[in-house]
């Protein structure tokens, strides 16, 4: 820490690295947000990255950013603006400027602002000129001519060199928040035990970055983020596709079934399936089938089979896996519907997040096809609903839908690791070899599940199938009242869910008039929109749904608690519409966003105090 | 082992058989079912999965497990079902449009992968189910309610593809030759991998004698042949005519003509690697050839997908040090709070 600079301590900073897609943003944003969450901040992190693996280097297209929100509070966003933008190049700084806050500061890499670069990115003229640039303070500072001055001794190739030059900018980065840099060095040599030099050259560069921010006294003042007053335990980072798979696993381990997961590659879910795929020391089988359909085909195989079996996917994938879930619905096997929702319809757009598959998730199925639905709202608790849309589709013997976005999917928060044995049982209903007199389609009369008999068991050999079955004996039958009441008893069995679900819960002032009402991806922004909002004195109520179909219990007791109701959600109104179907006795005020992005709590606030007013 | 003292009996289930009378299919669960005491399964240890499709009714025939997936997706059910318990002796049955016309794809990645189960094939050339339309084996021109002017789409062969897809195992047999049918079910069931067996199967109703041409008594004998591995391929009423390669094609060739002996004909080579003999032999169509019966591949390479998952699960636990969630949740970069 320089003597001379000023430390200014603050609660909260959003600092947004961007570059090219092969800049290692990614990385730099990664190992920042690691050393935050180590020196005891609350940490939320966003990646921003497009579909393409290399666009064209230098174009907006090919821009790269990941947002770290750290502070000394709870931290429950990854931050709409950001205090400090780093910009790699002049496409960074076009995709982003947006971004940044009016009294922010902008660091950019100088040596990349040449005229090629500056009219790659669409700029007719100077940025800083055609940019509001007023309030903020603008730092320019010649990263690549730094790194390879730092780097000419050290035996690198020039290739090689230039890639180190994200570090340089963490060095800087780290210098003005004052974060040790001891976790980066510890990470290259892990990363790259096996090329010493990488780890050198690494190494030098952070701490040359960290020096020259030191040095040029372009900044005015340090800052400093003191840690949060966190709950005592063992803490790890996870985002929420790792959640969803470890989530899985842990029920698969508690209900001792082995795991299997059936399912093909799709943005965003895919690294739920490269999770599971990598622990084969945990016995989990993974099957990359040739489609979406397959996927789920052998997963509702392997049910059969008597695994705790999945399917991972995102929307187009959903729409596919339809008739399958049909056919899981008939045959009453459980199984877990992952769907990481992304920007739509058709391909939309891949990388991006949205909360527009509800109403497919609910509907999106021949006949009467009723499923269990359940929605993630953080990266860390992807990991407790996983659990729960295993333990729900095994006891109840149905398919459930859980539902997560690209926003939780990428997005991480430091997790305390939890004790396993605070988790509820898995009852697994198998049907016991030679049971006499056993039914296929005979039920628990509490939750109208039927047995699971699985192939291998003696005296228990029967068929199950697509058509239409017979009450308790499962035969085929085209009885039109057996139809009927087969319809209910599916239907009947899903409800019987809500009595196994905790009751919704109110945030904020239970006597405000207003409810605001979220589900899923949106908590975070809308909880932080929420404490900013009562902070001004006002009263407001928030409830954000995990259970979706059943609704919790108490929902109808909730909702009458209320004058106003505000659904916030990124679609045109899903929920809604949902909600006015089941209780249609209030009316539902909408907000809704449909960018591909999160809600930002700018927006929520301002929508929040208006509908106050209303 | 009480699997020694049943019979076909034993696997009848109680379900009434609801096919047509005179249907090929009558005749291919009576072959499934005198198979099935020889394999040394118990009843409960066997699953049968099936799609949509007249044959696909299957399932509930067979006093075992049993699966009646969706149209097009047996080979993906019944893949899910092997590789969640490679214990099982699983069996798909599909029809020509189930299996190569919506479930093509599954048929072809099922053939890739090698998993160790068994497929009948039960090949009418037409939609019964739906009544009547065209399938992907129906001949070209054939008229159908769908192609009242005859099909202009050429026809997929089920062993072109099984061996064109570098399968492991294929095997042809026809409805009415029941004792063979058996015979070929059994081969298939010892074979290690994807087991493709197509039945010939008379659509009494909208196909009616379709492979008559083949199948009647009279002719019957000159014009398929019986393969055997290990044995030279001879066929005909008389057993005088055989098989022998000529120009890079197979050739038909009546013994004691031209000095040709039985010396010249080839021998059946089912093991071997090398697809390109079994693609002709599969190949081959009345009236230019006989059409071959009998297993025509049988090649016993690659392990079976199933069981590569299995060894691969116990190569990996052996070297990790993660045997639990709990492991796995404490590995890698964690941190106190205090």
């Amino acid at each position: 820490m320089s003597k001379q600079a000023k430390v200014i301590e603050i609660e909260e900073v959003a600092i947004r690295f961007s570059g090219d897609s092969g800049d290692g943003m990614q990385l730099t944003g990664t190992l920042f947000s690691d050393t935050s969450a180590i020196y005891g901040n609350d940490v939320s992190t966003f990646p921003d990255y497009p579909a393409e693996i290399r666009a064209p280097q230098g174009t907006v297209g090919g821009v790269s950013g990941f947002q770290v929100h750290f502070g000394h509070t709870r931290i429950n966003t990854p931050g709409d603006y950001c205090d400090v933008l780093v910009a790699m190049n002049p496409a960074a700084l076009k995709a982003n400027f947006r971004w940044v806050k009016p009294d922010g500061i902008i660091i950019f890499d100088a040596d990349q602002f040449d005229e090629k670069n500056i009219e790659k990115a669409g700029y007719k003229g100077d940025p800083f000129e055609i940019e509001d640039v007023s309030g903020i303070q603008v730092i320019s500072a010649p990263i690549s001519t730094l790194t390879k001055e730092s780097l000419k001794d050290v035996g690198l190739d020039p290739k090689s060199i230039l890639r180190c030059k994200n570090m340089f900018a963490l060095g800087i980065v780290s210098w003005l928040f004052d974060r040790p840099l001891e976790h980066a060095i510890k990470f290259f040599n892990t990363k790259f035990a096996k090329k010493p030099l990488l780890v050198t050259a690494n190494s030098k560069v952070l701490y040359d970055g960290y020096y020259y921010a030191e040095t040029i006294e372009a900044f005015g003042s340090c800052y400093k983020v003191k840690p949060a007053e966190i709950e005592k335990g063992t803490y790890r980072n996870i985002n929420g596709n790792a959640a969803i798979a470890w989530g899985m696993m842990a029920a698969a381990e508690r209900a001792d079934l082995q795991l299997f997961c059936g399912s093909y590659p799709i943005t965003p879910a895919t690294s739920i399936l490269e999770e599971l795929a990598v622990r084969k020391d945990l016995k989990v089988k993974t099957y990359q089938a040739e489609d979406e359909i397959a996927g789920i085909c052998t997963a509702i195989g392997a049910s059969f089979a008597g695994s705790l079996a999945v399917t991972t996917t995102s929307g187009p994938g959903l729409a596919l896996k339809g008739e399958a879930i049909g056919l899981a619905v008939m045959t009453e096997l459980p199984l877990v519907i992952v769907d990481v929702q992304r920007g739509g319809p058709s391909t939309g757009l891949p990388t991006k997040t949205e909360q527009s598959d509800l109403m497919q998730a609910l509907y999106g199925r021949n006949g009467e096809s009723p499923v269990v639905i359940i929605a993630t709202s953080t990266p860390s608790n992807c990991f407790d609903y996983a659990y729960m849309a295993c333990k729900i589709a095994v006891e109840h013997m149905t398919p459930v839908i859980l539902l997560s976005d690209g926003f939780l999917a990428n997005g991480t928060e430091p997790w305390k690791i939890p004790n396993l044995n605070d988790y509820p049982d898995i009852k697994v209903p198998r049907a016991a070899a030679d049971t006499p007199n056993w039914q296929s389609y005979a039920r628990d009369p509490e939750t109208l599940a039927r047995t699971w008999a699985i192939p291998g068991t003696h005296g228990l050999e029967h068929r199950l199938g697509s058509l239409e079955k017979m009450n308790l004996t499962g035969d085929v039958s085209y009885v039109p009242e057996n139809h009927e009441l087969m319809t209910q008893l599916r239907d009947q069995k899903v409800q019987n869910v809500a009595k196994d679900i905790p009751p919704l819960e109110i945030l904020g002032d239970e006597d405000a008039e207003l409810l605001v009402i979220g589900w899923g991806g949106t908590y975070g922004h809308l909880v932080t929109a929420l404490t900013d909002v009562r902070r001004e004195g006002k009263k407001v109520a928030l409830v954000q749904f995990n259970y979706i179909n059943p609704l919790p219990l108490n929902t109808k007791e909730v909702l009458s608690k209320f004058k106003k109701h505000l659904v916030c959600e990124i679609n045109l109104g899903q929920f809604a519409n949902y909600l006015r179907m089941q209780f249609p006795e209030y009316q539902y005020r909408k907000f809704n966003k449909v960018m591909g992005l999160p809600f930002t709590v700018k927006d929520l606030k301002e929508v929040i105090i208006k509908n106050l007013e209303d | 082992m009480d699997t020694q003292v049943l019979n076909a009996e034993d696997f009848k289930s109680d379900q009434m058989v609801r096919w047509c009378a005179g249907c090929g299919d009558h005749a291919i669960l009576s072959s499934v079912l005198k198979t099935l005491p020889q394999l040394g399964y118990k009843h409960e240890d066997i699953v049968f999965v099936s799609g949509i499709g007249c044959s696909s009714r299957f399932p509930y025939y067979v006093n075992t497990y049993g699966f009646h997936g969706i149209h097009g997706r047996a080979m993906a059910v019944a893949s899910g079902v092997k590789t969640s318990n490679p214990n099982l002796s699983v069996w798909i049955i599909c029809g020509d449009g189930d299996g190569l016309a919506i479930g093509g794809n599954h048929f072809l990645h099922l053939v890739r992968r090698n998993i160790d189960v068994n497929l009948i094939m039960f090949n009418n050339r037409i939609y019964g189910l739906t009544k009547g339309q065209y399938s992907p084996t129906s001949k070209l021109g054939s008229v159908t309610k769908t192609s009242p002017y005859g099909t202009i789409e050429r026809p997929f062969k089920p062993g072109g593809i099984t061996i064109g897809a570098n399968g492991t195992y294929f095997a042809r047999s026809i409805d009415s030759m029941p004792k063979i049918t058996t015979e070929l079910l059994i081969e298939s069931a010892k074979h290690k991998g994807a087991s493709i067996t197509e039945v010939l199967q008379n659509c009494v109703i909208y196909n009616d004698r379709i492979f008559a041409d083949i199948t009647d008594r009279d002719n019957r004998d000159d014009r398929i042949i019986l393969l055997k591995h290990g044995e030279p391929m001879i066929f005909g009423k008389n057993q005088d005519k055989g098989l022998i390669m000529r120009n890079n094609r197979l050739a038909v060739v009546q013994l004691g003509q031209d000095g040709i002996t039985e010396k010249d004909l080839l021998v059946h080579d089912a093991h071997c690697e090398f697809i390109g003999i079994h693609q002709l032999l599969a190949d081959m169509d009345y009236p230019d050839y006989p059409v071959a019966i009998g297993v025509i591949r049988s090649f016993d390479g690659p392990k079976p997908y199933d069981e590569r998952m299995e060894d691969q699960i116990v190569e990996v636990s052996e070297k990790s040090k993660i045997h639990s969630v709990h492991d796995l949740m404490y590995s890698g970069s964690t941190w106190e709070v205090k």
